[in-house]
């Protein structure tokens, strides 16, 4: 074909640099831009002052709302992990084809529903007074408190981050090499050694990544702490909200944004590297 | 069977109850007498629907969701094609950072995405507006189908478009006779999807949003005031909504899979 200019493939290329560039690049440059601007009389005027970095990142009650969400965010990645796996074994390994396929349907229909209204059903749930506190009550136990506790902040995580998990497991799982497991039979290694020795090397990639989603995830969630976890300690989101709804002092929210967004990048890159050292 | 293959059964049985418990219950709830629900259950009524459906701004916000879902899910389902097509059918400098734009919406919290399109569309005169949240909704929901109409455009056998140009067709009949018919399916399923993706917004919307509320920006300040089962009334149309839009999408992909 002759090479002259055509503008078919810019016709595709564009629309995303365009539409990205200006509605999702723009935001989170203004964003950043804004942290650095001022506050007088409730009206936001640009401006380059640190002003709002010194006060947030000079204040003890960011750096413990820091320190919950990143302990409860490794927590809830930890926990999500542990959990799915057995169950990712399981489809990956003891179930057949359609069993899985049906399987994996059904963990993706949750995350496509609303999220607000699982986390409204288990309040109800989880009351002092709900239904699963009467049925522990018949047997001459509790009631618990679940509610505004660490505990209902991480039943909500796992209401997120599970099915994810989950999904992302049950494929590294499934796309490992049956002859390798059987050869590690054949040589005789017991079920223990298969699993620690085969199964999770091969598969080191799939959990990481899951494991990741579920750090990102439950780490700038929103929901779970404040109507679960009853919003004490907050959260870096809960202080973003609060900070913006409230005081309309954007600039400093837009300073916990900063930090948060710097920490899921670091974390991020840190599990991916460790994904992938090693492996030649 | 082995007696360990039980086990997992009961195991996976016990997480699909949790991941369910709260949809189930929250449907059943709807349908329950009682403002604080225990075991045993109270009677049934639909006192909650009626409720929540005879007030204007249930409605007005249902139309406000709609118009919003159906105009996030066209542009976001265009941008993800024509982004998914780049990326199949051309290599060129900087594509890495071109597919990174393209998939890095999703892994930036809400709370994070909310507060910045706050400020930018504010800065447009859009904050408040349908447009304005339309347009966060895309963001959002592009990358969703970018994956989608990718895995289908994986499908397809790249000689079946030089063909169509050898055959004398230009690059834009090409697309139009073989490219998009071949990505319908994706198509309508990447619609779907992010058309729910869009329904069940609540944090971005509601940054954005001003006075014009979406359903799930209305059930977000429901529940903030108090246990009121209005919410699993409304919330049981959203899911049902959400569920039929999801399960469409689903049968588009397991269908194109399996042949």
């Amino acid at each position: 074909m002759a090479k002259r200019f055509s503008a078919y493939p810019y016709v595709w290329r564009l629309p995303l640099l365009l539409w990205q560039g200006l509605f999702f690049v723009g935001p989170l440059l203004l964003m950043v831009a804004m942290s650095f601007w001022l506050v007088r009389n409730y009206r936001m005027t640009p401006d380059f002052v640190f002003d709002n970095w010194e006060r947030m990142l000079g204040r003890g009650y960011f750096w413990d709302a820091y320190r919950v969400t990143f302990i409860r965010a490794s927590i809830a990645a930890s926990l999500a992990s542990l959990i799915a796996f057995p169950a990712s074994y399981a489809l990956a390994f003891r179930v057949s084809e359609t069993v899985r396929r049906w399987a994996i349907f059904f963990l993706i229909v949750p995350f496509f529903t609303s999220y607000l209204v699982r986390i409204y059903a288990w309040q109800v749930l989880l009351a002092e007074t709900g239904p699963i506190n009467s049925v522990i009550g018949f047997g001459g136990l509790g009631p618990f408190t679940m509610l505004n506790s660490g505990f209902g902040a991480m039943v909500g995580y796992m209401t997120l981050v599970l099915p994810l998990v989950i999904i992302l497991q049950t494929f590294s799982l499934a796309a490992i090499d049956r002859n390798l497991i059987e050869a590690a039979w054949n040589l005789g290694a017991r079920p223990r050694d298969t699993l620690f020795r085969v199964i999770l090397p091969a598969a080191k990639v799939g959990l990481i990544i899951g494991a990741v989603f579920a750090f990102i995830l439950s780490f700038g969630d929103f929901v779970s702490p404040f109507y679960l976890g009853g919003s004490r300690p907050p959260t870096l989101s809960i202080l973003i909200i609060d900070t913006t709804k409230s005081g309309q002092q954007w600039p400093r929210a837009a300073v916990v944004a900063i930090m948060m967004i710097v920490t899921l990048f670091a974390a991020a890159f840190a599990a991916v590297g460790a994904a992938y050292r090693q492996r030649k | 069977m082995k007696p360990s293959d039980l086990v997992f059964r009961v195991y996976l049985a016990a997480i699909f109850v949790f991941v369910f418990a709260p949809i189930v219950t929250s449907m059943i709830f709807s349908f329950n007498s009682d403002r604080f629900p225990t075991v045993p259950l109270g009677s049934f009524t639909t006192h909650w629907y009626q409720t929540a459906f005879s007030r204007p701004e249930v409605w007005t916000a249902f139309g406000n969701s709609l118009i919003i879902a159906v105009c996030a899910a066209a542009l976001s389902t265009s941008l993800g094609f024509v982004t998914a097509y780049t990326d199949f059918r051309y290599g060129f400098r900087f594509k890495t950072a071109y597919l990174a734009l393209a998939l890095l919406p999703p892994t930036i919290p809400l709370v994070i995405m909310g507060l910045a399109m706050l400020a930018w569309l504010r800065q447009l005169g859009l904050s408040g507006t349908l447009t304005g949240i339309v347009i966060a909704h895309t963001v959002m929901g592009a990358p969703f189908a970018m994956a989608i109409c990718r895995l289908r455009l994986q499908q397809m056998d790249s000689a079946l478009e030089a063909a169509a140009w050898n055959l004398g067709a230009s690059p834009w009949r090409a697309m139009r006779v073989v490219v998009i018919p071949f990505c319908l399916p994706a198509l309508i399923s990447a619609y779907c999807l992010t058309a729910a993706v869009s329904f069940d917004e609540f944090l971005v919307a509601w940054f954005v949003s001003g006075l014009n509320k979406t359903v799930p920006v209305m059930i977000l300040e429901i529940l903030q005031g108090n246990v009121d089962p209005q919410i699993n009334a409304i919330g049981t149309v959203v899911f049902l909504t959400s569920m039929v839009l999801v399960i469409i999408a689903q049968l588009l992909i397991l269908r194109k899979t399996a042949r």
